[in-house]
């Protein structure tokens, strides 16, 4: 009797397991799908696009689209393809992102080692700020980079990313030297160091797991980009996610879906990059700042 | 021991006060920047807006005050309706989608898969990817002529249709499909962090109470989530409320302006239809939106967790 | 080494009145414990005296300086913390060292100090792995180590041993006990721990409060107690508090006290000279565990005792003694006897109180009579 049933659960159990991978694998393929299709449909021609369908192979493997998109493909007037939108791309974000997160990683120092009257309040004050919809500071940014003489340049959009960046990149540096015991600190008080030698000496060697999260996170958020980038830019300064929009909206001539997905896939490399290469630290900050907050 | 080491190095060097002043007012400098960056460009730039939400201002600013007239005519613009509407199925879809499969997805992985790491994986990467990107891939997937109801057509279903990005009234369902597709798998990994935390013992004793595993997901291990949960609401409903990227992408905000949401409306007012006292008005809506929901879920949260 | 004086410190947060009033002065040389229940201030003191956070008024004085002013770098402290504070991506040598680098010890110079060091706390060979390589009471014996080699003029110890489990802190309490003893170094020392003030205070200030309830040797502190808090909390088990009358009992005064055996009246004789005045209040009567033992052992030592049968109503081996715990006046009483004399629960035996060393409490104001 326990022995009859004893293989019947253990039928039920492998029945259970196959059919629990074959969710998992129906739910990977499901994800999996717009890539690939973004992917075959890049590499295919025109004619063998109408020709196919979505998920059918390429006839002939073909990189013209490719090309096309990154040096030639028109986006409204310009027909110089992504490639100055990409390097645009590039020449902010990164400055962005090293600027946001050194400031962060100051501002999480202070606020975690030295504390003092209303440095509590400062930080409910700039956590707030990171639940404001952008659209409310729109009108206002627009008006003020034009008074500062940055509108429409790398520079202001360096400036609006950092801005609003430090709420998050704060908040993550904070998370994280709170874990750090402030005896730490007051021990190197008593040896004789000073507040930025107790910084570069003591807790920024203790910091690069959250400088990881950090840097992928802002770089993920800044490259990602629309809105400040369509309202703070224009023409040729256009940041990449820009212009791949207006790649795909241009209604004139033929719609060539191959070059559409060659330019998202360019718009996407990075990113889906660094995902691959780091991971585990994009989760991390994925998930940093709403569980332990 | 050692009595002869550097009395030079411990006498006060000159001007020492100073250098004390400017040492304990360091933290204060360091954190000014910021301070001010939030005071102005946060506050002060949600306060202008609301200034100019009661002005006149089309092309240009204005600053003379004229009352709720562009509130008035917001809410008499059918389009902000529209938006409004499309918000609200949006966002609960979208919430609903994405906290159903997420919590799914995480229940899956957490039953020691093979693999674990790659389908994760798998499951997480739209999350890095803009919504751009995401929108684009899905216009070209979900047009009618050569995507989805195209394949179905071909493998021999003659009659199929699948039209939603092309339909009035449907095609803010496509920006559901596109948006979950993009946000579940974060929601899965927010949910398998929380379920990784979920203490042991307590499972143990509910299998030693004799507890079947349905019966400790439902009753034991799911209600320990509930932070977790709220956590995922918060962040879904602000990208929910926030979400512009992905309709430009995908929709463009049409047919017409059927698959608008308050964002796209407020863009589209603001800067290219030079009605900036309707831009701002539109923008105060959203930021209220924002408050009306997440501030009193944060209340009920907090309080919970103190009588807890 | 310097000596180290208190005037007059007082710390507000807000409304709270943290310090209130704090006065001492220790010689150069001398250890002293600030001990005390958490929340009672010792910490906060301490971080005054380190410059880590600062008074609302008072004077502090190390040697003859005034250092209220002083950021901790100038005060020539060292402090030992309880998690250690020893710096993560540092060695143990870099660690010791770090303190002698900002002060711009010469590299060479450095150098000798850290192999002077290691030798006396017996850690040359640990000196270059990290602090993550090392176990509980090596990571101790480094934050120590970095202490010494400042050759500060005071030590400051924020409950060092409040992280090793009981063994090892009984063996570094003897160390820092031989290091003091060999450096004549002054040392202000925070601890909750009784045993630990006791062992290794020269001088003990017990606070509560915010305030210090008492501040002598160990030994007038456990003999004297100011008060009924310094009287329970300095001594384990704790002093037994019993509340009595005194009476008139042969010219002299007594105790009423009262058993399940029924009443009788404890003579005090000189013990009882400075309660005359207070013939007929309720006043209280403490006596430690170890006063009250078996009658062979107590009129042996005391210089006067009193002996009685008192039924047994639990009986704790302990080892070297046993305590037994008797009822009175509705208290439970400790007493400590030698093991081979304990009856068994239950039963009733003789014991005998020692009251040449019992102290006397006023209810209301909660201090020591006489």
């Amino acid at each position: 009797m326990v022995e009859v049933q004893r293989t019947e659960t253990a039928g039920a159990r492998v029945i259970g397991r196959v059919m629990l991978y074959a969710l998992l694998i129906l739910f990977a393929l499901y994800y999996l799908m717009p890539l690939f299709v973004m992917l075959t449909t890049s590499l295919k021609t025109l004619d063998d696009i109408r020709g196919g369908n979505l998920i059918a192979l390429p006839e002939q493997v073909s990189f013209d689209a490719w090309i096309k998109a990154w040096s030639s493909a028109c986006t409204g007037v310009n027909c110089g393809g992504l490639s100055g939108n990409f390097w645009n791309s590039v020449s902010f974000v990164l400055p962005a992102v090293a600027i946001s997160t050194l400031i962060g990683a100051l501002n999480g120092y202070v606020l975690t080692m030295w504390r003092f009257r209303g440095s509590d309040v400062f930080f409910t004050l700039l956590l707030i700020g990171c639940f404001i919809p952008f659209q409310v500071v729109l009108l206002p940014m627009a008006q003020t980079l034009g008074w500062l003489g940055i509108a429409n340049s790398t520079t202001g959009l360096i400036f609006v990313h950092v801005v609003y960046g430090l709420a998050f990149t704060t908040l993550f540096f904070r998370n994280f030297y709170v874990s750090i015991p402030e005896e730490l600190v007051k021990a190197a008080r008593i040896d004789g160091a000073g507040f930025f030698r107790i910084f570069w000496r003591i807790i920024l060697p203790l910091s690069p797991p959250i400088l990881v999260v950090c840097v992928i996170w802002q770089f993920t958020q800044i490259w990602n980009d629309f809105l400040f980038g369509v309202v703070f830019s224009s023409g040729e300064r256009q940041p990449i996610t820009v212009a791949l929009n207006n790649l795909v909206n241009t209604s004139t001539g033929v719609k060539e879906y191959n070059v559409d997905m060659a330019a998202a896939i360019i718009a996407g490399l990075p990113t889906l990059f660094v995902y691959v290469v780091a991971g585990k630290y994009f989760v991390r900050g994925l998930t940093a700042g709403s569980v332990k907050g | 021991m050692n009595s002869s080491r550097a009395d030079a190095a411990l006498s006060p060097p000159p001007g020492k006060k100073l250098r004390d002043y400017v040492e304990t007012a360091l933290p204060k400098i360091v954190l000014g920047p910021t301070l001010a960056c939030a005071l102005v460009f946060v506050y002060g730039f949600v306060l202008w807006t609301a200034w100019l939400s009661f002005t006149e201002s089309r092309l240009l600013p204005r600053y003379d005050l004229v009352g709720f007239i562009q509130y008035v005519a917001l809410f008499e613009n059918d389009r902000w309706w529209i938006a409004l509407k499309n918000l609200a199925i949006f966002g609960s879809l979208f919430i609903g989608i994405c906290l159903v499969t997420g919590l799914l997805l995480a229940i899956l992985l957490d039953q020691r898969i093979r693999a674990e790491g790659f389908l994760r994986a798998v499951y997480l990467y739209p999350m890095a990817l803009s919504f751009i990107v995401t929108g684009t891939a899905w216009r070209w997937i979900l047009n009618p002529g050569l995507g989805i109801e195209h394949l179905v057509r071909q493998l021999g279903f003659e009659t199929f249709t699948f039209d939603w990005i092309v339909t009035p009234g449907m095609s803010i369902y496509t920006v559901v499909i596109a948006g979950a597709w993009q946000s579940s798998g974060f929601v899965m990994a927010l949910f398998l962090a929380g379920l990784r935390g979920v203490d042991d013992s307590i499972i143990k004793a509910a299998q030693v109470d004799g507890a079947g595993p349905v019966r400790i997901y439902t009753r034991i291990i799911i209600p320990s989530l509930r932070p977790v949960f709220f956590s995922a609401l918060i962040i879904l409903a602000h990208i929910a409320i926030k979400s512009f990227d992905l309709v430009m992408a995908l929709t463009g905000g049409g047919p017409g302006f059927s698959s608008d949401l308050p964002a796209t409306f407020m863009y589209v007012f603001a800067f290219n239809r030079n009605q900036i006292g309707l831009g701002a008005a539109s923008a105060m809506m959203m930021l209220l939106t924002v408050v009306a929901i997440i501030v009193p879920m944060m209340y009920a949260e907090t309080r919970r967790q103190h009588r807890g | 080494m310097s000596s180290l004086t208190i005037r007059n410190i007082r710390k507000v947060f807000g409304a709270v009145e943290v310090l209130k009033d704090i006065a001492l002065r220790i010689d150069a040389g001398e250890f002293l414990i600030l001990v005390g229940p958490s929340g009672c201030g010792k910490s906060t003191l301490l971080n005054i005296l380190a410059g880590l956070d600062t008074a609302t008024s008072g004077e502090i004085l190390i040697g003859d300086k005034v250092v209220n002013n002083l950021s901790p770098k100038d005060r020539d402290i060292a402090m030992v913390f309880q998690s250690y504070a020893l710096y993560p991506n540092m060695t143990v040598r870099q660690n010791i060292s770090f303190g002698l680098e900002m002060r711009r010890v010469p590299k060479q110079e450095q150098g000798e100090i850290v192999d002077r060091v290691a030798k006396i706390l017996q850690m040359a060979h640990l000196l270059d792995r990290k602090p993550a390589q090392l176990s509980g009471g090596q990571r101790q014996r480094v934050a120590m180590g970095r202490a010494i080699a400042r050759d500060p003029q005071l030590f400051l110890f924020d409950e060092p041993l409040s992280n090793l489990d009981a063994k090892l802190r009984v063996e570094m309490r003897t160390e820092i006990k031989l290091l003091h003893d060999r450096l004549k170094a002054t040392i202000v020392y925070v601890t909750h721990d009784q045993i630990e003030a006791m062992t290794l205070g020269s001088k003990i200030a017990v606070m509560q409060g915010g305030e210090i309830r008492q501040f002598g040797s160990p030994q007038e502190i456990y003999d004297r107690p100011a008060d009924l808090f310094v009287a329970g909390f300095i001594g384990s088990p704790s002093m037994n508090f019993i509340k009595a009358q005194a009476v008139e009992d042969a010219g002299g005064v007594g105790l009423q006290l009262q058993t399940a055996d029924g009443p009788f009246v404890l003579p005090l004789r000189e013990a009882g000279e400075a309660l005359r005045p207070r013939m007929g209040k309720t006043l209280i009567l403490g006596v430690r565990p170890e006063q009250i033992s078996d009658s062979g052992t107590v009129l042996r030592t005391a210089r006067y005792a009193y002996a009685r049968k008192f039924r047994i109503e639990l009986v704790e081996p302990t080892g070297p003694d046993t305590l037994l715990f008797v009822r009175i006046n509705g208290e439970t009483v400790c007493c400590r006897v030698r093991p081979e004399q304990a009856c068994a629960a239950g039963e009733s035996m003789e014991l005998a109180f020692d009251l040449s060393k019992a102290v006397f409490f006023d209810p209301d104001s909660g201090k020591r009579i006489g």
